[in-house]
């Protein structure tokens, strides 16, 4: 690794704001279409300063709104270009009717998201409404937990989007990671991932060939074609892992679907995602020294949903504390990640107690303290049957 | 089935037979038409086609050509109806 590191990576402070510029940029990307929003908006700046100062041969296209981004990135992908845009909150809502268009269409677009809370009332801070909102949208959604985490999972998402022909989104923390600073080891000469993500042939949009691309489809093959984008994003599963595994073999680093932290021996297992994971780790390791056996994970791919991860963590759990930072409201159970866990769960007949809590909505901050709390409430097994949303005021 | 729904074979549009839905008919009557071409313009599936088919009117008139509905594609629309300056195009109501 420390070889590695030495001949072909530099070593840069960067926010993962610009990680996801430099990891698009050293993935080769053809086309980036984007719409400056907060806390996306430094993305796309760096990529422009890229093209501008000729590191990057790109088009960069000015769009109007995340609806345009979207659409613009559909139309370079259908033409056969590496497309890449990025965005946040309102910015996806806007976007949404698209995702399903470039999901639908096999497009394998790579999108970045710094997660962001949703309006009303109107917040710029982090949480994970947006990107919780698009779980039903066929996007193999990737939630990274460090900056470097972000550089490689977005190359990683090229592998997998131009394998299995659906779209990637790697989404992150916005604030806490879009605009914070951690060393990220970047390609130090170009052409690094070329093999690692090689430009494959593919149906495009060719005069010389025509071909007609998101045609209507009547109820005699609708069905036919969404249940292949079903088989597609079980097939991205296994290339999810493939990919991880290669990069690391390659690269020195790798992630897996599910990180585990400290789960062997513990009575209760933090389960959570995106870079609140730094804390929940930090509270486990003070936990530990008073000799409370609590271990954490985090769920790294959300879509397709880790299985075989999920369930030997559970194997190794005796209760599982769910952190969510979102909610669908009108459930008792309203964290996504709780939600999709006990259901999951269901389907396999694991029996595992799980709590559901709500926390760090709209960058409501979450301390230690706060998880230590959790853990030894959860621990006391008092805890209802509902989601509980840590620290509100009523 | 390739993915996504691509359709690799160009124009065949011309495959799918858009006129089985009609529920009214537009039937041109060749004496009154003009060929002024309107409906031909104004069609938007297009199922008016311009034939080399010689007709002389009941006033004398002759056309070299005539202006036809092909039913296969034609979807009742109406637009031709409501185009055709001389009224010369009757909207009848289908009877299977
Ligand atoms: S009814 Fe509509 S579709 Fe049929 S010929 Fe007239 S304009 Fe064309
Ligand atoms: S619009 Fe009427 S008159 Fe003109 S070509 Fe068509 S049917 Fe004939």
């Amino acid at each position: 690794m420390e070889t590695i590191a030495k001949s072909i990576w530099k070593r840069l402070p960067l926010s993962s704001n610009y990680a996801v510029a430099y990891a698009a940029r050293d993935s080769d990307v053809d086309e980036i279409a984007a719409y400056p929003i907060t806390p996306q908006t430094t993305v796309v700046e760096k990529l422009s300063e890229f093209i501008a100062n000729g590191e990057l041969l790109a088009e960069m296209v000015h769009v109007e709104s995340e609806h345009s981004a979207m659409s613009a990135s559909i139309g370079a992908s259908a033409a056969g270009a590496r497309a890449f845009t990025a965005t946040s909150s309102q910015g996806l809502e806007l976007m949404h009717e698209l995702l399903h268009i470039a999901s639908g269409m096999r497009l394998p677009i790579v999108m970045s998201v710094a997660a962001r809370a949703l309006s009303a009332p109107l917040s710029i801070w982090g949480d994970y409404s947006d990107v919780m909102n698009t779980r039903d949208t066929s996007w193999i959604t990737i939630i990274a937990s460090s900056a470097q985490e972000v550089y490689d999972s977005i190359v990683q998402a090229y592998r997998i989007a131009e394998s299995v022909m659906l779209p990637v989104m790697v989404a992150y923390d916005g604030f806490m990671m879009s605009h914070t600073y951690e060393p990220v080891f970047v390609s130090e000469k170009a052409g690094l991932f070329r093999d690692y993500i090689p430009r494959k042939g593919r149906v495009v949009l060719d005069t010389k060939k025509p071909v007609t691309m998101g045609a209507v489809a009547n109820p005699d093959w609708y069905y036919e074609t969404k249940y292949q984008q079903v088989k597609a994003m079980s097939d991205a599963y296994g290339l999810s892992v493939e990919a991880d595994q290669t990069f690391s073999k390659l690269y020195g680093r790798g992630y897996g679907l599910v990180e585990e932290y400290n789960v062997d021996n513990s009575e209760l297992v933090i389960l959570t995602y995106g870079g609140i994971f730094g804390t929940v780790k930090q509270a486990v390791d003070e936990m530990r020294e008073q000799g409370i056996p609590v271990g954490a994970a985090r769920v790294r791919l959300f879509r397709p949903f880790p299985l075989n991860e999920l369930r030997s963590l559970l194997l190794k759990s005796k209760a599982v504390a769910v952190l969510d930072r979102s909610f669908s409201n009108g459930l008792p159970v309203s964290g996504p990640l709780a939600v999709e866990l006990k259901s999951m769960m269901n389907s396999y007949n694991i029996n595992v107690p799980v709590y559901s809590y709500i926390v760090g909505l709209g960058q409501r901050t979450v301390t230690e303290a706060d998880i230590s709390k959790i853990a030894s409430q959860a621990l006391s097994s008092k805890v209802s049957n509902e989601s509980i949303y840590w620290g509100v005021r009523e | 089935m390739p993915a996504g729904a691509v359709i690799m074979e160009p124009g065949n549009s011309a495959e799918r037979f858009t006129g089985d839905w009609r529920t009214f008919k537009p039937v041109i009557n060749q004496d009154k038409c003009t060929r002024c071409l309107r409906c031909w313009v104004f069609c938007p599936e297009p199922a008016i086609s311009i034939v080399d088919r010689q007709y002389t009117s009941s006033s004398g008139r002759a056309w070299k050509n005539s202006v036809e509905i092909n039913y296969d594609y034609c979807k009742g629309c109406g637009i031709c109806v409501e185009e055709c300056e001389p009224k010369a195009i009757d909207f009848i109501e289908e009877v299977k």
